[in-house]
């Protein structure tokens, strides 16, 4: 399928991979925010800068490397590519002056296959996330997703992987990485980054086995910057790698969202911060929808499911702060045989988790009507 | 001149005399000759044959036994040898062998029967006898050894006449023994210890629980099947006391049970006035080492595991016990005998008890709900580790457990010990009736609990959950054994909706 991308852009791909290790001595200081824009230059300039001893012996061996080799290597990495010349190259990233030339996929290439903008939804966030802030992105990823949104994330610890994860239980995600699309980064999302290789799509501008660098993350945050209508952060600190993506984000003109938290929470601090700047408050994926599409324009189906008048009280307990099985037979009046059943049965249709020592807290799965 | 008669008459008596005693190695008697040898020579009293200090000091207790008693102790050189050499004797129940065989060898006692007959007790320096360890598994070993009679203190006797087939002749004192070699005195067979049926009055009931209904429905559940129970809550919240009622409501020992747990107490110290009927409960404490556990310190004592056989085992902080005293409780929770190997020897213990374990949700103990919780995230995330690892796999119920209202403590007690048996026991019968005399559903294999009868809706319950939470075939099993258990004590014979459902609360969460 290599035939999607031409020589030049390929060639550009496996430039960058081998200038990992240079533009990571220039990019110090403030990384993240100077990778896009060094992106932006020629293939030239940028080896001028990064790399300016071995410029000319760097461009002499990319510019040796045949069509054939790059199919080959591809096709061992059992990755396709796609360019800005090409058909598949999703028109939301030519918005970019820093747009990657080529794009290298592993997976099922129809996701990308006249995506829009305002088919996809990023969701990004710290990697060190609270419960409440990896329940929401998976709650998030999993209704946007099955409200036929594609979901994009970056396969990091936290909320990255709990995002990907809900998405995979209801329909369509999209990993955009920082290395080559056949590295499980981190490696131990590998069974993950497997799932989504499988049904999903993984997307990468650096050639099959290159290694990240610090700098080739947020170059990737500007790919899922540009691939989505809304960017929204989760949770994040006041200085975090996700912000620079919504910095991207706005620059390209696309919507921020930011789930609310507590204020005295410092994994909150980023996504409060992007609301009182005017970001679009995002408290389910229904608030996600009519931000992108208008309000109203499309309803996530909610099931109105009846419940027993057992699982009723029962789940009206837990609602209101009775944690044990113990405590919800008491304010019931319920047996306790009969409320440990209800519980289960409210566990087992996803109205509540139990924790490892048989505490019941409220999910946000399945709304009450 | 008085010498050479003296030289003369010693030729006649006898000069070897043997008798059998018994030493206790863990709960099992072993057989012991004691032979003496009375020879001309310096006076002097050798005991050999691996004897430990209690032995060695039998010489002094033996020697003013005999003396006290109107016997004359022989001065000439005496040796007392125990076979078989290569094993170690401990405890001062040899005394009354050595004594008897003594008193025949220095010709005193004229005692053909001797070698046919088993001595056990310890001597006091008058001559009386003193009860030994073990008389139970002593009297036992004597009927298999082929021994027409045990001789034991008179204190022992009402144990070893438990024992049928063997004679059981109990003796106060050393100068009995005269009259019971000529006939002359014929004790009768003391009584056998009394096997009591019912809870011995004033022992720890239920009824003193109040509230707290799901700890009691966890509690009958996990007495119905045997299944282990693991309680998390707040301190005071009723875990211990939860726990130390648990035997009021486990079924009564059956006899050959009784029998088992007596042997058992019988060989730790001396057995009460009858036979207990209730289960024993041990709760060590959690500095407890792994072989106080599992038993086999120096002279291969028994641990807790083996003193709770029949019974529950209660380890109260299970956090705070240490990692290999609870690593050391996986075999022997899964085969039901510890085995215990040492430079020594090796031995096979049994342990089949119900395991209980309480804890804290976090280290301060008071919940990470609770507001006044003070813990550290990391703390209560390691607190948590330690939890889920240790044991986590051989526990079958998780009850979390709350601080009862004041409305509850102060409000009716409870249902009593007594009304909650009835109903273990007929599930008890449920379950021996399906898989066979003395088992319950926690022993189920997994094929017998992959046979129990699933009503319909109750299999793709379960089944729903298998394939939601990706179940382990472990965990799998382990719901239906806990099913199975809820419908015997509900005394249905299919495990319906309900029963599936309740199960499923009950069990102790793999992870998350």
């Amino acid at each position: 399928m290599a035939e999607g991308a031409c020589i030049e852009c390929l060639r550009r791909s496996w430039l960058l991979a081998s200038l990992g290790p240079y533009v990571e001595k220039i990019a110090t200081g403030e990384v993240g925010r100077r990778s896009p824009e060094l992106l932006r230059l020629s293939n030239e300039e940028l080896v001028e800068i990064a790399a300016p001893k071995v410029a000319a012996q760097l461009l002499g061996r990319i510019a040796a490397l045949s069509e054939e080799r790059l199919v080959e290597e591809l096709l061992l990495a059992d990755c396709w590519a796609c360019c800005r010349h090409g058909e598949l190259y999703p028109d939301s990233l030519r918005d970019a002056a820093d747009a990657p030339w080529a794009l290298i996929g592993r997976g099922n290439p129809a996701l990308l296959d006249g995506l829009e903008p305002y088919e996809a939804v990023t969701i990004v966030g710290a990697r060190r996330a609270t419960a409440y802030g990896r329940e929401i992105a998976r709650e998030l990823g999993r209704e946007l997703a099955s409200a036929g949104m594609v979901v994009v994330s970056g396969l990091a610890f936290g909320i990255d992987g709990c995002a990907h994860r809900g998405a995979l239980d209801a329909g369509r995600t999209i990993a955009v990485l920082g290395c080559g699309p056949d590295i499980a980064y981190p490696a131990s999302h590998r069974s993950l980054w497997r799932r989504i290789c499988e049904t999903g799509l993984v997307l990468s501008e650096f050639p099959p086995g290159a290694t990240p660098w610090r700098w080739t993350f947020p170059a990737r945050n500007r790919i899922m910057a540009a691939l989505a209508g809304m960017t929204i952060v989760v949770e994040a600190a006041s200085r975090s790698g996700s912000l620079i993506t919504t910095d991207l984000a706005a620059d390209l003109g696309r919507d921020l969202g930011a789930v609310p938290g507590p204020v005295t929470s410092r994994a909150s601090a980023g996504p409060n911060a992007l609301l009182a700047g005017g970001a679009c408050v995002i408290r389910d994926a229904q608030d996600v929808l009519d931000a992108m599409l208008g309000p109203g324009h499309k309803q996530i189906q909610q099931p109105t499911p009846t419940l027993d008048p057992n699982l009723e009280a029962a789940l009206t307990a837990v609602e209101s702060g009775h944690s044990s099985c113990d405590a919800v037979a008491t304010a019931t009046g319920l047996t306790a045989p009969t409320a440990a059943a209800a519980l289960a049965r409210l566990e087992l249709l996803g109205y509540l988790t139990c924790s490892s020592l048989g505490t019941y807290s409220r999910t946000l799965r399945q709304k009450k009507i | 001149m008085r010498n050479t008669l003296a030289t003369c008459l010693l030729s006649v008596v006898p000069v070897l005399a043997t008798a059998r005693t018994f030493t206790l190695d863990g709960i099992a008697a072993r057989p012991v000759r004691v032979e003496v040898d009375v020879h001309r020579g310096l006076p002097n009293f050798t005991i050999v044959g691996l004897p430990d200090a209690a032995v060695r000091e039998a010489r002094e207790r033996v020697r003013a036994a005999l003396v006290n008693c109107g016997f004359e102790f022989p001065l000439r050189r005496i040796v007392v040898n125990l076979a078989p050499a290569s094993l170690r004797k401990a405890g001062p129940g040899m005394d009354l062998a050595i004594a008897a065989a003594l008193l025949c060898a220095a010709g005193e006692l004229e005692w053909e029967g001797l070698a046919r007959v088993a001595l056990v007790g310890e001597l006091a320096l008058d001559g009386s006898t003193r009860p030994v360890q073990g008389a139970l598994a002593m009297a036992e070993a004597a009927r298999e050894s082929g021994a027409e009679a045990i001789v034991l203190p008179a204190e022992n006797g009402a144990e070893a006449a438990l024992v049928e087939g063997v004679g059981v002749v109990a003796i106060e004192t050393l100068g009995q023994l005269p009259g019971l070699v000529t006939g002359e005195w014929d004790p009768p067979r003391p009584e056998p210890l009394p096997l009591r049926l019912d809870t011995a009055p004033g022992a720890p009931d239920l009824a003193d629980l109040r509230g707290q209904p799901h700890l009691r429905h966890a509690l009958e559940v996990a007495a119905a099947g045997s299944h282990s129970l693991l309680m998390v809550g707040p301190p005071g919240a009723g875990k211990s006391l939860a726990a130390s009622r648990l035997p009021s409501i486990l079924p009564p020992l059956a006899p050959s049970e009784a029998l088992e747990v007596a042997r058992i107490a019988s060989s730790c110290g001396r057995l009460g006035g009858e036979l207990p009927a209730d289960r024993p409960f041990r709760a060590p404490h959690h500095t407890v080492s792994a072989v106080g556990l599992v038993g086999g310190a120096k002279t291969l004592g028994l641990g807790e595991l083996t003193r709770a056989h029949r019974g529950v085992l209660f380890l109260d902080e299970l956090c705070e016990f240490k990692r290999d005293a609870l690593e050391a409780l996986r075999a022997p929770l899964e085969s039901g005998e510890v085995s215990i190997a040492r430079a020594s020897g090796q031995r096979s213990l049994p342990c089949r008890f119900m395991l209980v374990a309480a804890a804290n949700p976090c280290p301060c103990g008071r919940g990470e709900t609770d507001p006044d919780c003070t813990c550290a995230p990391f703390d209560v995330q390691r607190y948590q580790g330690k939890l889920s690892g240790a044991l986590a796999d051989r526990i079958d119920i998780l009850a979390a457990v709350r601080q009862p209202s004041a409305a509850e403590i102060g409000g009716a007690p409870g249902e009593p010990s007594a009304a909650v048996r009835e109903r273990v026991c007929a599930a008890r019968e449920r379950q021996e009736f399906r898989l066979g005399p003395g088992r319950c559903n926690a022993e189920m294999t997994p094929a017998e609990a992959r046979a129990c009868k699933l009503s319909a809706e109750a299999g793709v319950l379960l089944a729903d959950l298998y394939a939601r939470q990706r179940l382990s075939g472990r965990a799998h099993d382990r719901a239906l054994r806990l099913a199975q258990t809820i419908a015997d004590l509900a005394g249905v014979e299919e495990i319906g909706e309900e029963q599936m459902a309740q199960a499923l609360q009950l069990r102790r969460r793999d992870h998350g």
